[in-house]
């Protein structure tokens, strides 16, 4: 009895071994990227989401978090409708990601005939918030102030050129803020990314700019641009010296998302394989290190269903604040 | 100056360390791969490699990376020659004179002609590099949008004002490479235009290199099939040290054009606007506009080869220049090397050369060391590539149709883009049909988007006055010589035939 009873056991110990490991095997087969993964920027080389981009791409094959590299891919067209368009046409693709910028939210409200519900997509992160600081060339001594620019402007009207990275873009948003602010009325020259914007602001082939601290950190250091005024609650530890549009007087706070998004019907199991492997980029010492030098708020990890409800406070706003300064300011129409 | 030897001489000492040379050969040699592979590409190579890169230190990473884009500039030659399919869109020109000259059974001229020419190219633009790089930097600042649509006005000057074609169907045919250019979302406003059918692969616009293998792989092929009407013909290749040796002592021949393509690719290189393929394209362009015998470009011109391989490794390195000056890649593949930088802890910029001059010397010299390296390697394996041609064209012509799809579909990685790769196939087969010459539909979509950018900016900042593009010096410049260019055969043949005239009385 006791010799057939161990015969019993024998295949059922068997059986429950199999099945554990099998078991295992599923979980740790969970969803991995089977090629490599498209990482679109919806903004040109050299510019503040393309820098992150890159940097994220190299941190990943750096501390090798994904079995397939990821390619960055800019698709720069039309304020990032190329990018929203292509990543919708992507539908249910698990091997494509976008890195935003607030276009992300405006493009779709201005160009309705674009066809795509940010909703749809698959929110995976929050890596930062990104600022804004007003520059001019260092050679325009005149300027010292925020008083001295508007006055400036004012005095050149439609001869003052400013210089951004494409209508409905957040500088281009920032740039009809202060139009409405301060009553006067620029000439805004659209270029591919913010790094080509840096570079005729320093050219001089453009008077000033709104662009990120990113684009323009090399070049403030070299003594070649200045920062009049930043548009931050509070005065950032990068820039201690330059005072908040708030502090003089004038209400004009604006922040960028830099966050991660799946096209839209993206399997659940890529999305928390995606979530997983960005926070484990946010939480790293060279990402923070990044944020501190750059002038990017990082404090809070946003993802998944927290980051949709973010996406979707923040289209409304952008939806108000279009509203106000009028569509038409945006898009020079 | 002598600052400027002794740093060269720490970077070329810093080159020549074993890890940083076994660094070099590696990536010379991948690149050359990578960039005979169609629709592979610098960009891809250097992408999928970045990570390697981790394994070593930064100077050593760098090198790795840059040599890898060296060697893709050669590599892109050799599909363009001996299949007739460009590698990459830097090497699209070099199919124009290289493919005649393999089907005549000069392969090895041809690419004997491109490896030199890369080489001078190569050389003389890190020549400028070491010497100029600073003043340079400065320069480039001072090409605003107006000076850039200059430039492309000076660039399509060079393929209108070509002697010898029908000027009316060169005409027509940069006008369908204009039109085929807008399709996409408008640069400015965002707005769809040329959506035909609402097909949504058309919002991406149309990617060059996808017109310039259906023109000249498809097409190319059809012509071929046609002309041989299924006869199974096989190319003669004699391939020796000897005429090794007398194909690159012809170098003579060729060596102003050379000259001419390197510095222009250089300057062309430098502008983050521009890049390596407008600068190839525009150097063949001048060769032929200033040849003796305009009329042989595009049936077998060695000049035609060499012409566009020393202004795209020229220009190579050139667009180091703003990458490392300025941190503004001035080509993709420098977009991915400037990625690189930054995760190294090196933030490219106006400061980098006086804060990091051992990073910055180390790569200048790696370059010298890669151009020599990637000059021997490639004139190495010349027997092995030419060999491909003795091929029975009954089994090179599914390679080259395989090669075709799979460099179709790589860039975007869209089956639309393959379908319209056959449809360009086939509208190239019929425009050589009707003796249209492709080559300014070609240059008319690549430099298409950037002068209409250029434009629209320059006319946005003037309030509308196109006074904009006379009142300032560079682009005035431009704008005169690329007058004086479209002048210039006319003028010519004016000339000649006063000179006949002269002889016969």
């Amino acid at each position: 009895m006791k010799a057939l009873r161990r015969l019993f056991l024998i295949p059922a110990l068997v059986i429950t071994a199999s099945v554990a490991v099998l078991m295992s095997a599923t979980a740790s087969a969970a969803w991995q990227p089977k090629k490599p993964i498209e990482f679109i920027i919806m903004a040109g080389t050299g510019g503040g989401a393309d820098q992150i981009a890159r940097l994220l791409q190299g941190l990943i094959e750096k501390k090798s978090l994904s079995p397939r590299p990821f390619i960055p891919i800019n698709k720069p067209g039309g304020s990032g409708a190329e990018a929203l368009r292509y990543l919708k046409d992507k539908a249910g693709d698990d091997h494509v990601v976008l890195v935003t910028l607030n276009s992300f939210y405006t493009t779709p409200i201005i160009q309705k005939n674009l066809g795509v519900d940010i909703s749809q997509f698959t929110p995976i992160g929050r890596m930062a918030l990104d600022t804004f600081l007003l520059w001019v060339n260092t050679d325009q001594k005149d300027i010292t102030n925020l008083d001295n620019y508007v006055m400036k402007v004012k005095k050149a009207g439609k001869n003052w050129k400013v210089g951004g990275t494409g209508t409905g873009q957040e500088d281009s948003i920032l740039t009809a803020m202060m139009e409405s602010e301060f009553g006067y009325k620029v000439t805004y020259i659209p270029f591919p990314g913010g790094g080509t914007v840096a570079k005729n602001l320093i050219g001089k082939h453009i008077d000033s700019t709104v662009n990120n601290p990113a684009e323009q950190n090399e070049f403030y250091r070299a003594g070649k641009s200045k920062p009049i005024v930043q548009f931050t609650e509070e005065r950032m530890q990068a820039f201690p010296d330059v005072p908040t549009a708030r502090e003089l007087g004038h209400d004009i706070v604006y922040y960028m998302q830099r966050s991660i998004n799946g096209p839209p019907g993206m399997s659940k199991e890529a999305q928390d394989w995606y979530i997983n492997l960005f926070k484990t980029l946010f939480n790293s010492e060279e990402w923070q290190k990044f944020c501190v030098e750059d002038g990017l708020t990082c404090d809070q990890w946003v993802a998944g269903n927290d980051l949709a409800a973010f996406h979707k406070e923040q289209a409304a706003r952008h939806k108000a604040l279009i509203e106000k300064v009028g569509a038409a300011a945006i898009t020079g129409q | 100056m002598e600052t400027i030897l002794v740093s060269l001489g720490g970077g070329l000492a810093e080159a020549v360390q074993p890890l940083n040379l076994t660094m070099i050969i590696i990536g010379c040699v991948i690149g050359l791969l990578v960039g005979a592979m169609p629709g592979l590409g610098s960009v891809n190579g250097v992408a999928i490699l970045l990570p390697i890169t981790f394994l070593v230190p930064p100077n050593a990473a760098i090198i790795f990376l840059a040599a890898i884009y060296y060697g893709a500039m050669y590599g892109g030659a050799i599909s363009s020659i001996t299949l007739g399919i460009p590698g990459a869109s830097t090497a699209v020109a070099t199919v124009f004179d290289g493919r005649p000259l393999a089907q005549q059974g000069h392969a090895d001229k041809a690419l004997t002609a491109a490896a030199t020419a890369s080489f001078i190219g190569g050389t003389i633009s890190v020549v400028l590099f070491t010497l100029f790089a600073p003043p340079l930097a400065e320069f480039a600042l001072r090409f605003g949008p107006p000076e850039e649509f200059a430039l492309m006005v000076l660039a399509f000057a060079t393929f209108i004002g070509l002697g010898g074609d029908d000027i009316p169907k060169t005409i027509f045919s940069i006008l369908i490479g204009l039109v085929l250019a807008t399709i996409g979302l408008d640069i400015i406003s965002g707005k769809p235009r040329l959506i035909f059918f609402d097909v949504s692969g058309f919002l991406h616009g149309i990617n060059f290199l996808v017109l310039a293998i259906g023109i000249y792989g498809i097409g190319e092929m059809l012509w071929t099939l046609e002309q041989t009407k299924g006869q199974v013909i096989v190319h003669k290749v004699q391939t020796s040290f000897r005429a090794m040796f007398r194909n690159i002592r012809d170098v003579k021949h060729y060596a102003g054009t050379t000259t001419l393509g390197s510095i222009l690719g250089y300057f062309v290189g430098t502008l983050p606007a521009a890049g390596a393929t407008p600068a190839s394209l525009m150097s063949y362009g001048l060769a032929k506009t200033f040849s003796k015998n305009p009329d042989s470009f595009g049936k077998g011109n060695v000049a035609g080869v060499a012409a566009p391989e020393a202004a795209n490794n020229a220009a190579s390195t050139g667009s180091m220049l703003p990458m490392i000056t300025l941190g503004i890649p001035g080509s993709p593949t420098t977009a991915i090397l400037l990625g690189g930088m930054i995760i190294w802890g090196l933030r490219p910029g106006p400061l980098l050369f006086s804060e990091h001059p051992d990073f910055v010397w180390g790569l200048i010299g790696s370059l010298y060391i890669a151009n020599l390296f990637t000059l021997l390697i490639n004139l190495a394996f010349i027997p092995v590539f030419v060999r491909v041609l003795t091929m029975p064209f009954t089994i090179l012509a599914p390679i080259i149709f395989t090669l075709c799809i799979v460099g179709g579909y790589a860039p975007t990685q869209t089956m639309h883009d393959v379908w319209l790769m056959f449809v360009f196939g086939l509208a190239g087969y019929l425009l050589r049909k009707l003796n249209y010459p492709v080559a300014p539909a070609v240059l008319a979509i690549v430099l298409g988007p950037l002068a209409e950018l250029s434009l629209r900016q320059s006319l946005l900042a003037s309030q509308g006055d196109a006074m904009i593009f006379l009142e300032r010096p560079i682009s005035a410049t431009c704008i005169a010589l690329a007058v004086a260019l479209m002048l210039y055969p006319s003028v010519r043949r004016l000339l000649e035939r006063r000179k006949r005239a002269a002889a016969t009385e």
